[in-house]
């Protein structure tokens, strides 16, 4: 583990911690933002048959850059009668609650901020921070379209959590745990292995449990892209109607927390989806580092498979925001009410028969 | 000194110091919203105490469901429908006799127990334990908790659709 490298190369509990927790932020989060930004509009335009940013560096790869640039030379504008306190708060909570998931994320079998037994739980705890720091916004802003969108997305979120809840205990009955690393371990080996393909244990289960871990795969990617606030379902920012919802007052680095924000946690319910149902950091054709015997190149290449199936995922997210059109708010809610929830449900009693058996 | 008295004592303070603002506050979504810190700083000492089950509850009970409904009916009712909702100070008197007699009684018993002091083990993940307890001591309790959720829950549907 990274951190007991740390410890050893610094000698002291609480240097070693501030370098772990700080790690994911620095090394992962801000690179990929800055990567997904371009691919995003890279993506949007070739779907729409557009170039996208061409002019910054080759085929506008430096074009993110050049906007944070713009973004830190901002004004920051702020309206006259927000209410100050809680507006400077909000981007922060809603930045901080989504970083806090990255804490239990296993990015591989080296690192991991914390090895906490309630890991994927934890994670759907602090998602209560996200909720209510862009509550805070929306209300902070004193702006009708604001508040609009921050109840949306306050309703969205808590409504989506259910079936998402339902499918992550689904997952628990069937691998005896809640830490993403020993879920990760369990699926360990080749692709067959993963809960997808009903996960390591032959037999007649195994067979059983396929075309329920697939629809379970559909509803939990569903409902936590519905939680990330992504099209089709990103009624709390819908432009045509609501302005950007929550964060409409924002400007400047404001607003460039809370995109960070959004992109990072585009990531983190990737990361968890890969994490339940597609062995994690797991190769899916056993590893290099095994078969030429060097043992550090086994983590490096949990990494790469990581970020790999993270940014796949990432990609299909691109991929249906430039496909759907946008939810109603009330085809929305009996979306998730209507049809996830009894479907979860179904799938929880069949699991939890075929796990008894 | 170390690290986890650091974090402690910074747990405390965040419970302590937002606790008294959501008592305070003038503004009833201002105190909503530091209820949103005195619950974050309670799920911190849980964790500190070696509670980690009981701490992720705490937050996606309180935080994830209870404030998030509590900051929807404020917000509901405060800056849509015009209600103005009062927050002031009335029967400072009786009140203040009875909060004094209450303090006293709890000071009194903080003081005059006899501690015990141990020294605290390492803590470990008390999940399982938590549901072998819940399934087989106090499965009786446990399923009528059930019920009672589940009163609540049709209660509160049958009354909105009204």
């Amino acid at each position: 583990m990274i951190y007991d490298w740390l410890y050893n190369l610094t000698g002291s509990e609480m240097i070693a911690i501030g370098i772990q927790s700080l790690l994911p932020l620095y090394l992962f989060i801000l690179p990929f933002a800055l990567v997904a930004v371009l691919l995003e509009r890279k993506v949007a335009a070739h779907m729409q048959d557009r170039l996208g940013p061409m002019r910054v560096g080759y085929h506008g790869l430096l074009q993110t850059i050049a906007d944070i640039l713009k973004l830190l030379q901002k004004e920051d504008t702020v309206a006259a009668d927000i209410d100050k306190k809680f507006f400077d708060l909000s981007p922060l909570l809603v930045f901080a609650g989504s970083y806090a998931a990255f804490a239990a994320i296993p990015f591989s079998g080296a690192f991991m901020g914390s090895n906490i037994d309630l890991g994927i739980i934890y994670i759907i705890a602090v998602t209560g921070l996200v909720v209510a720091g862009i509550l805070m916004g929306g209300w902070a802003s004193n702006n009708k379209y604001s508040l609009l969108g921050a109840m949306r997305a306050a309703a969205q979120i808590i409504s989506f959590e259910i079936p998402t809840l339902l499918i992550v205990i689904t997952v628990i009955m069937i691998t005896g745990t809640m830490n993403l690393y020993t879920m990760s371990e369990w699926q360990t080996g080749y692709f067959w292995n993963w809960l997808i393909m009903g996960g390591p244990d032959l037999g007649i289960t195994k067979i059983l449990f396929i075309p329920l871990m697939v629809i379970s795969f559909l509803i939990i990617f569903l409902s936590t892209l519905a939680e990330v606030n992504r099209t089709p379902f990103d009624i709390p920012e819908a432009e045509s109607e609501i302005v950007a919802g929550y964060h409409t007052e924002y400007s400047g680095m404001k607003f460039a927390m809370f995109f960070l924000a959004e992109y990072a946690n585009m990531f983190a319910v990737s990361a968890i989806v890969s994490a339940l149902f597609f062995g994690g950091y797991q190769s899916p054709f056993g590893y290099l580092g095994n078969l030429l015997e060097i043992s550090w190149l086994i983590p490096i290449e949990q990494f790469f498979w990581f970020t790999a199936k993270g940014v796949f995922f990432v990609l299909v997210q691109m991929w249906l925001r430039w496909t759907l059109p946008r939810f109603r708010v009330d085809q929305l809610m009996s979306f998730c009410w209507k049809y996830l929830i009894p479907i979860s449900f179904v799938i929880l009693l069949l699991v939890g028969l075929i796990t008894v058996l | 000194m170390t690290v986890y008295d650091i974090i402690f004592y910074l747990f405390a303070a965040v419970t302590l110091i937002s606790a008294f603002f959501v008592v305070t506050n003038r503004n009833i979504v201002h105190s909503a919203f530091f209820l949103l810190f005195t619950f974050f700083g309670v799920a911190g000492i849980y964790v500190m105490l070696g509670a980690d089950f009981i701490a992720i509850v705490q937050l996606i009970v309180y935080v994830g469901g209870i404030l998030i409904l509590l900051l929807f009916g404020v917000m509901l009712t405060n800056k849509i429908v015009n209600v103005e909702i009062k927050t002031g100070t009335i029967h400072a008197l009786p009140a203040s006799i009875v909060l004094g007699l209450f303090a006293g009684a709890i000071g009194a018993a903080v003081l005059n127990t006899n501690w015990k002091i141990v020294e605290s083990p390492d803590p470990v993940p008390t999940t399982a334990a938590i549901g072998r307890m819940l399934i087989n001591e106090y499965a009786l309790v446990f399923e009528l908790l059930g019920i009672l959720l589940l009163i609540a829950l049709i209660g509160a549907a049958s009354m909105a659709r009204r």
